[in-house]
């Protein structure tokens, strides 16, 4: 595989929000899982938006709606293209993820029955659990769930043994959120398609780390946020197989998602806009376009090995100090490290950490399931992204080593 | 003592400290010296359950005061319910009710009574008030 070295501190410069200080202390930003930052590329998209041709889209006749209308629409294809579906009306902007699964959970309530059969994994965040088991009590549809093992991978074994011909549909994460598990999602997919199951994949962790082919993989539904790869938050899309979309009846009523309006019928409008009512986040979208542009600029492969390498080096460092546990050694992982310091609160960590201006996340990240197998109340979670450095990481380990002295 | 004079205790010591390297050694040291909830008393009633860190809360009236402990797993949430505690507790209900807690504010601890740090804290004033409110209704 060949790609470019990356020229950090040129990418370093493209971020303003690098630049700042937190708590008297330059920002060493660890919560990348959380929401990535953005560059000014695709600042500049939003305020360009804004300044020069802000209008409502898909209605206008006036030169700015016109402006605007291709310019969303532009992005769309820029989100067709890089996850490379079939179709320009296979994707669907939304408000992000969570939105993306509501419409299709949304819409499966209307086709389940009483004892069909649902597949969850264990690792999922809770935005891939919640809606399910919602559609689980609307309908009767039984929720079944893939276990995972101690190195923080699902227990593919035991998925052979959940899939029946009631099997409609599977769900899991590309990458987890809390442990940075990169799943096997071809098998996954290929072995739920031989029960004639439908495969929803969660890529809301993997988007910033991998480009996900739709088609290769034949995958029936993708989704995933914006503000996890560079871009604004509050949009997201829904990829989905054409004659998949076609069968579900539109998750919310409104305007543009209409083909006539009656009182006594109305008919609703075609891929993609059946799903998209309301005015949308024009200038996210937009930006959405903007940031991906901006990520295959610097290119995803280039991207990966140097995450990876970011990810060997912290894992080894935090490996060296005493008493450090990491959850999720998967042979496959994104550069997420969750972990505890034996006898120290995620917490109280987390708080010292900030004091000396490294972010990182702490908690159950939305993933209890996953805390309940290790039977701990949280992690610390540092996720680094292409912009950060060893540099960084090695403040890190210095402002561990200082509240760990502080906390023990 | 009354809660207003304990909070003005709490803030000049507090203000003796030159960091939050200090406060954080001393809240630390707080929450390391305390047991502050019989074991008894920790239990799943008492809990309440912050995303980030458990916190117990109990409350019993001696006379017409209310004494409270409380307990939290994480060591820095612990250090700061003992400032709670030494300002609310052997206090009567109404003056509890009345009173407020930008104190914590003033010693330099506000971030972990942000809403965004889920850590139990916020919740724990809450429930230190509704058991005044509860004890208050007794006593009338």
């Amino acid at each position: 595989m060949t790609y470019k070295a990356l020229d950090i501190q040129k990418i370093r410069s493209d971020f303003p929000i690098l630049q700042r200080e937190v708590n008297g202390q330059a920002l060493v930003y660890f919560d990348n899982a959380a929401t990535s930052q953005t560059p000014q590329q695709v600042i500049g998209v939003i305020v360009d938006y804004y300044s020069q041709y802000n209008a409502n889209i898909h209605r206008g006749v006036h030169s700015l709606s016109q402006e605007a209308t291709d310019a969303y629409e532009q992005a769309r294809k820029k989100v067709q293209q890089h996850f490379n579906a079939a179709k320009l009306h296979e994707i669907i902007l939304t408000s992000g993820t969570t939105h993306s699964i509501n419409i299709i959970a949304s819409g499966y309530s209307e086709i389940l029955k009483a004892g069909d059969e649902l597949v969850v994994s264990t690792m999922e965040h809770h935005s891939n659990i919640v809606p399910w088991q919602m559609l689980c009590e609307k309908t009767g549809a039984v929720l079944k769930v893939i276990p995972m093992t101690q190195q923080g991978t699902l227990d593919m074994k035991t998925f052979d043994s959940l899939l029946n011909a009631n099997t409609k549909l599977v769900f899991v994460n590309h990458v987890s959120n809390a442990l940075g598990t990169v799943n096997p999602i071809e098998k996954i997919i290929t072995k739920a398609h031989t029960v004639g199951a439908k495969v929803l994949i969660d890529g809301a962790q993997a988007a910033p780390h991998i480009k996900a082919n739709v088609q290769a993989l034949d995958i029936d539904y993708y989704v995933t946020s914006a503000h996890k790869l560079c871009g604004p938050t509050g949009v997201g899309m829904l990829y989905g197989k054409e004659e998949l979309l076609k069968l579900l009846p539109p998750y919310q009523g409104g305007g543009e998602m209409i083909a006539e309006v009656t009182f006594e019928k109305t008919t609703y409008a075609d891929l993609p806009h059946k799903f998209e009512a309301g005015t949308p986040n024009i200038a996210g979208g937009i930006a959405f376009g903007a940031a991906l542009d901006y990520m295959n600029a610097i290119g995803f492969d280039a991207i990966a090995a140097y995450e990876q390498e970011l990810l060997d080096h912290g894992t080894a460092e935090l490996k060296a100090i005493e008493g450090v546990e990491i959850y999720g050694e998967a042979d496959e992982k994104t550069a997420v490290i969750s972990f505890n310091v034996k006898g120290i609160h995620p917490y109280d960590i987390g708080s010292i950490l900030d004091k000396m201006g490294i972010a990182v996340r702490t908690g159950h990240h939305c993933a209890q399931p996953i805390m309940d197998y290790y039977q701990i109340p949280g992690t610390v979670r540092a996720s680094f992204s292409f912009y950060n450095t060893k540099e960084e990481i090695d403040q890190m380990i210095v402002a561990l080593k200082r509240s760990i002295a502080m906390l023990q | 003592m009354t809660i207003q004079e304990t909070q003005q205790e709490i803030i000049e010591e507090f203000s003796l400290f030159e960091d939050w390297m200090q406060r954080y050694e001393y809240m630390i040291e707080l929450g390391k010296s305390l047991p502050i909830i019989p074991e008894e008393f920790k239990t799943d009633d008492n809990i309440i359950k912050g995303c980030q860190s458990k916190v117990w809360v109990h409350a019993q009236l001696d006379q017409d005061k209310l004494q409270f402990s409380a307990d939290s797993d994480a060591i820095i949430t612990k250090g700061i319910i003992a400032i709670l505690i030494r300002a609310f507790s052997n206090q009567h209900p109404k003056d509890i009710l009345a009173a407020d807690t930008d104190f914590i504010d003033e010693i330099g601890l506000k971030e972990h009574l942000s809403p965004t740090r889920a850590n139990g804290l916020v919740s724990m004033i809450k429930q230190i008030k509704l058991y005044a409110i509860a004890f208050q209704t007794q006593l009338n």
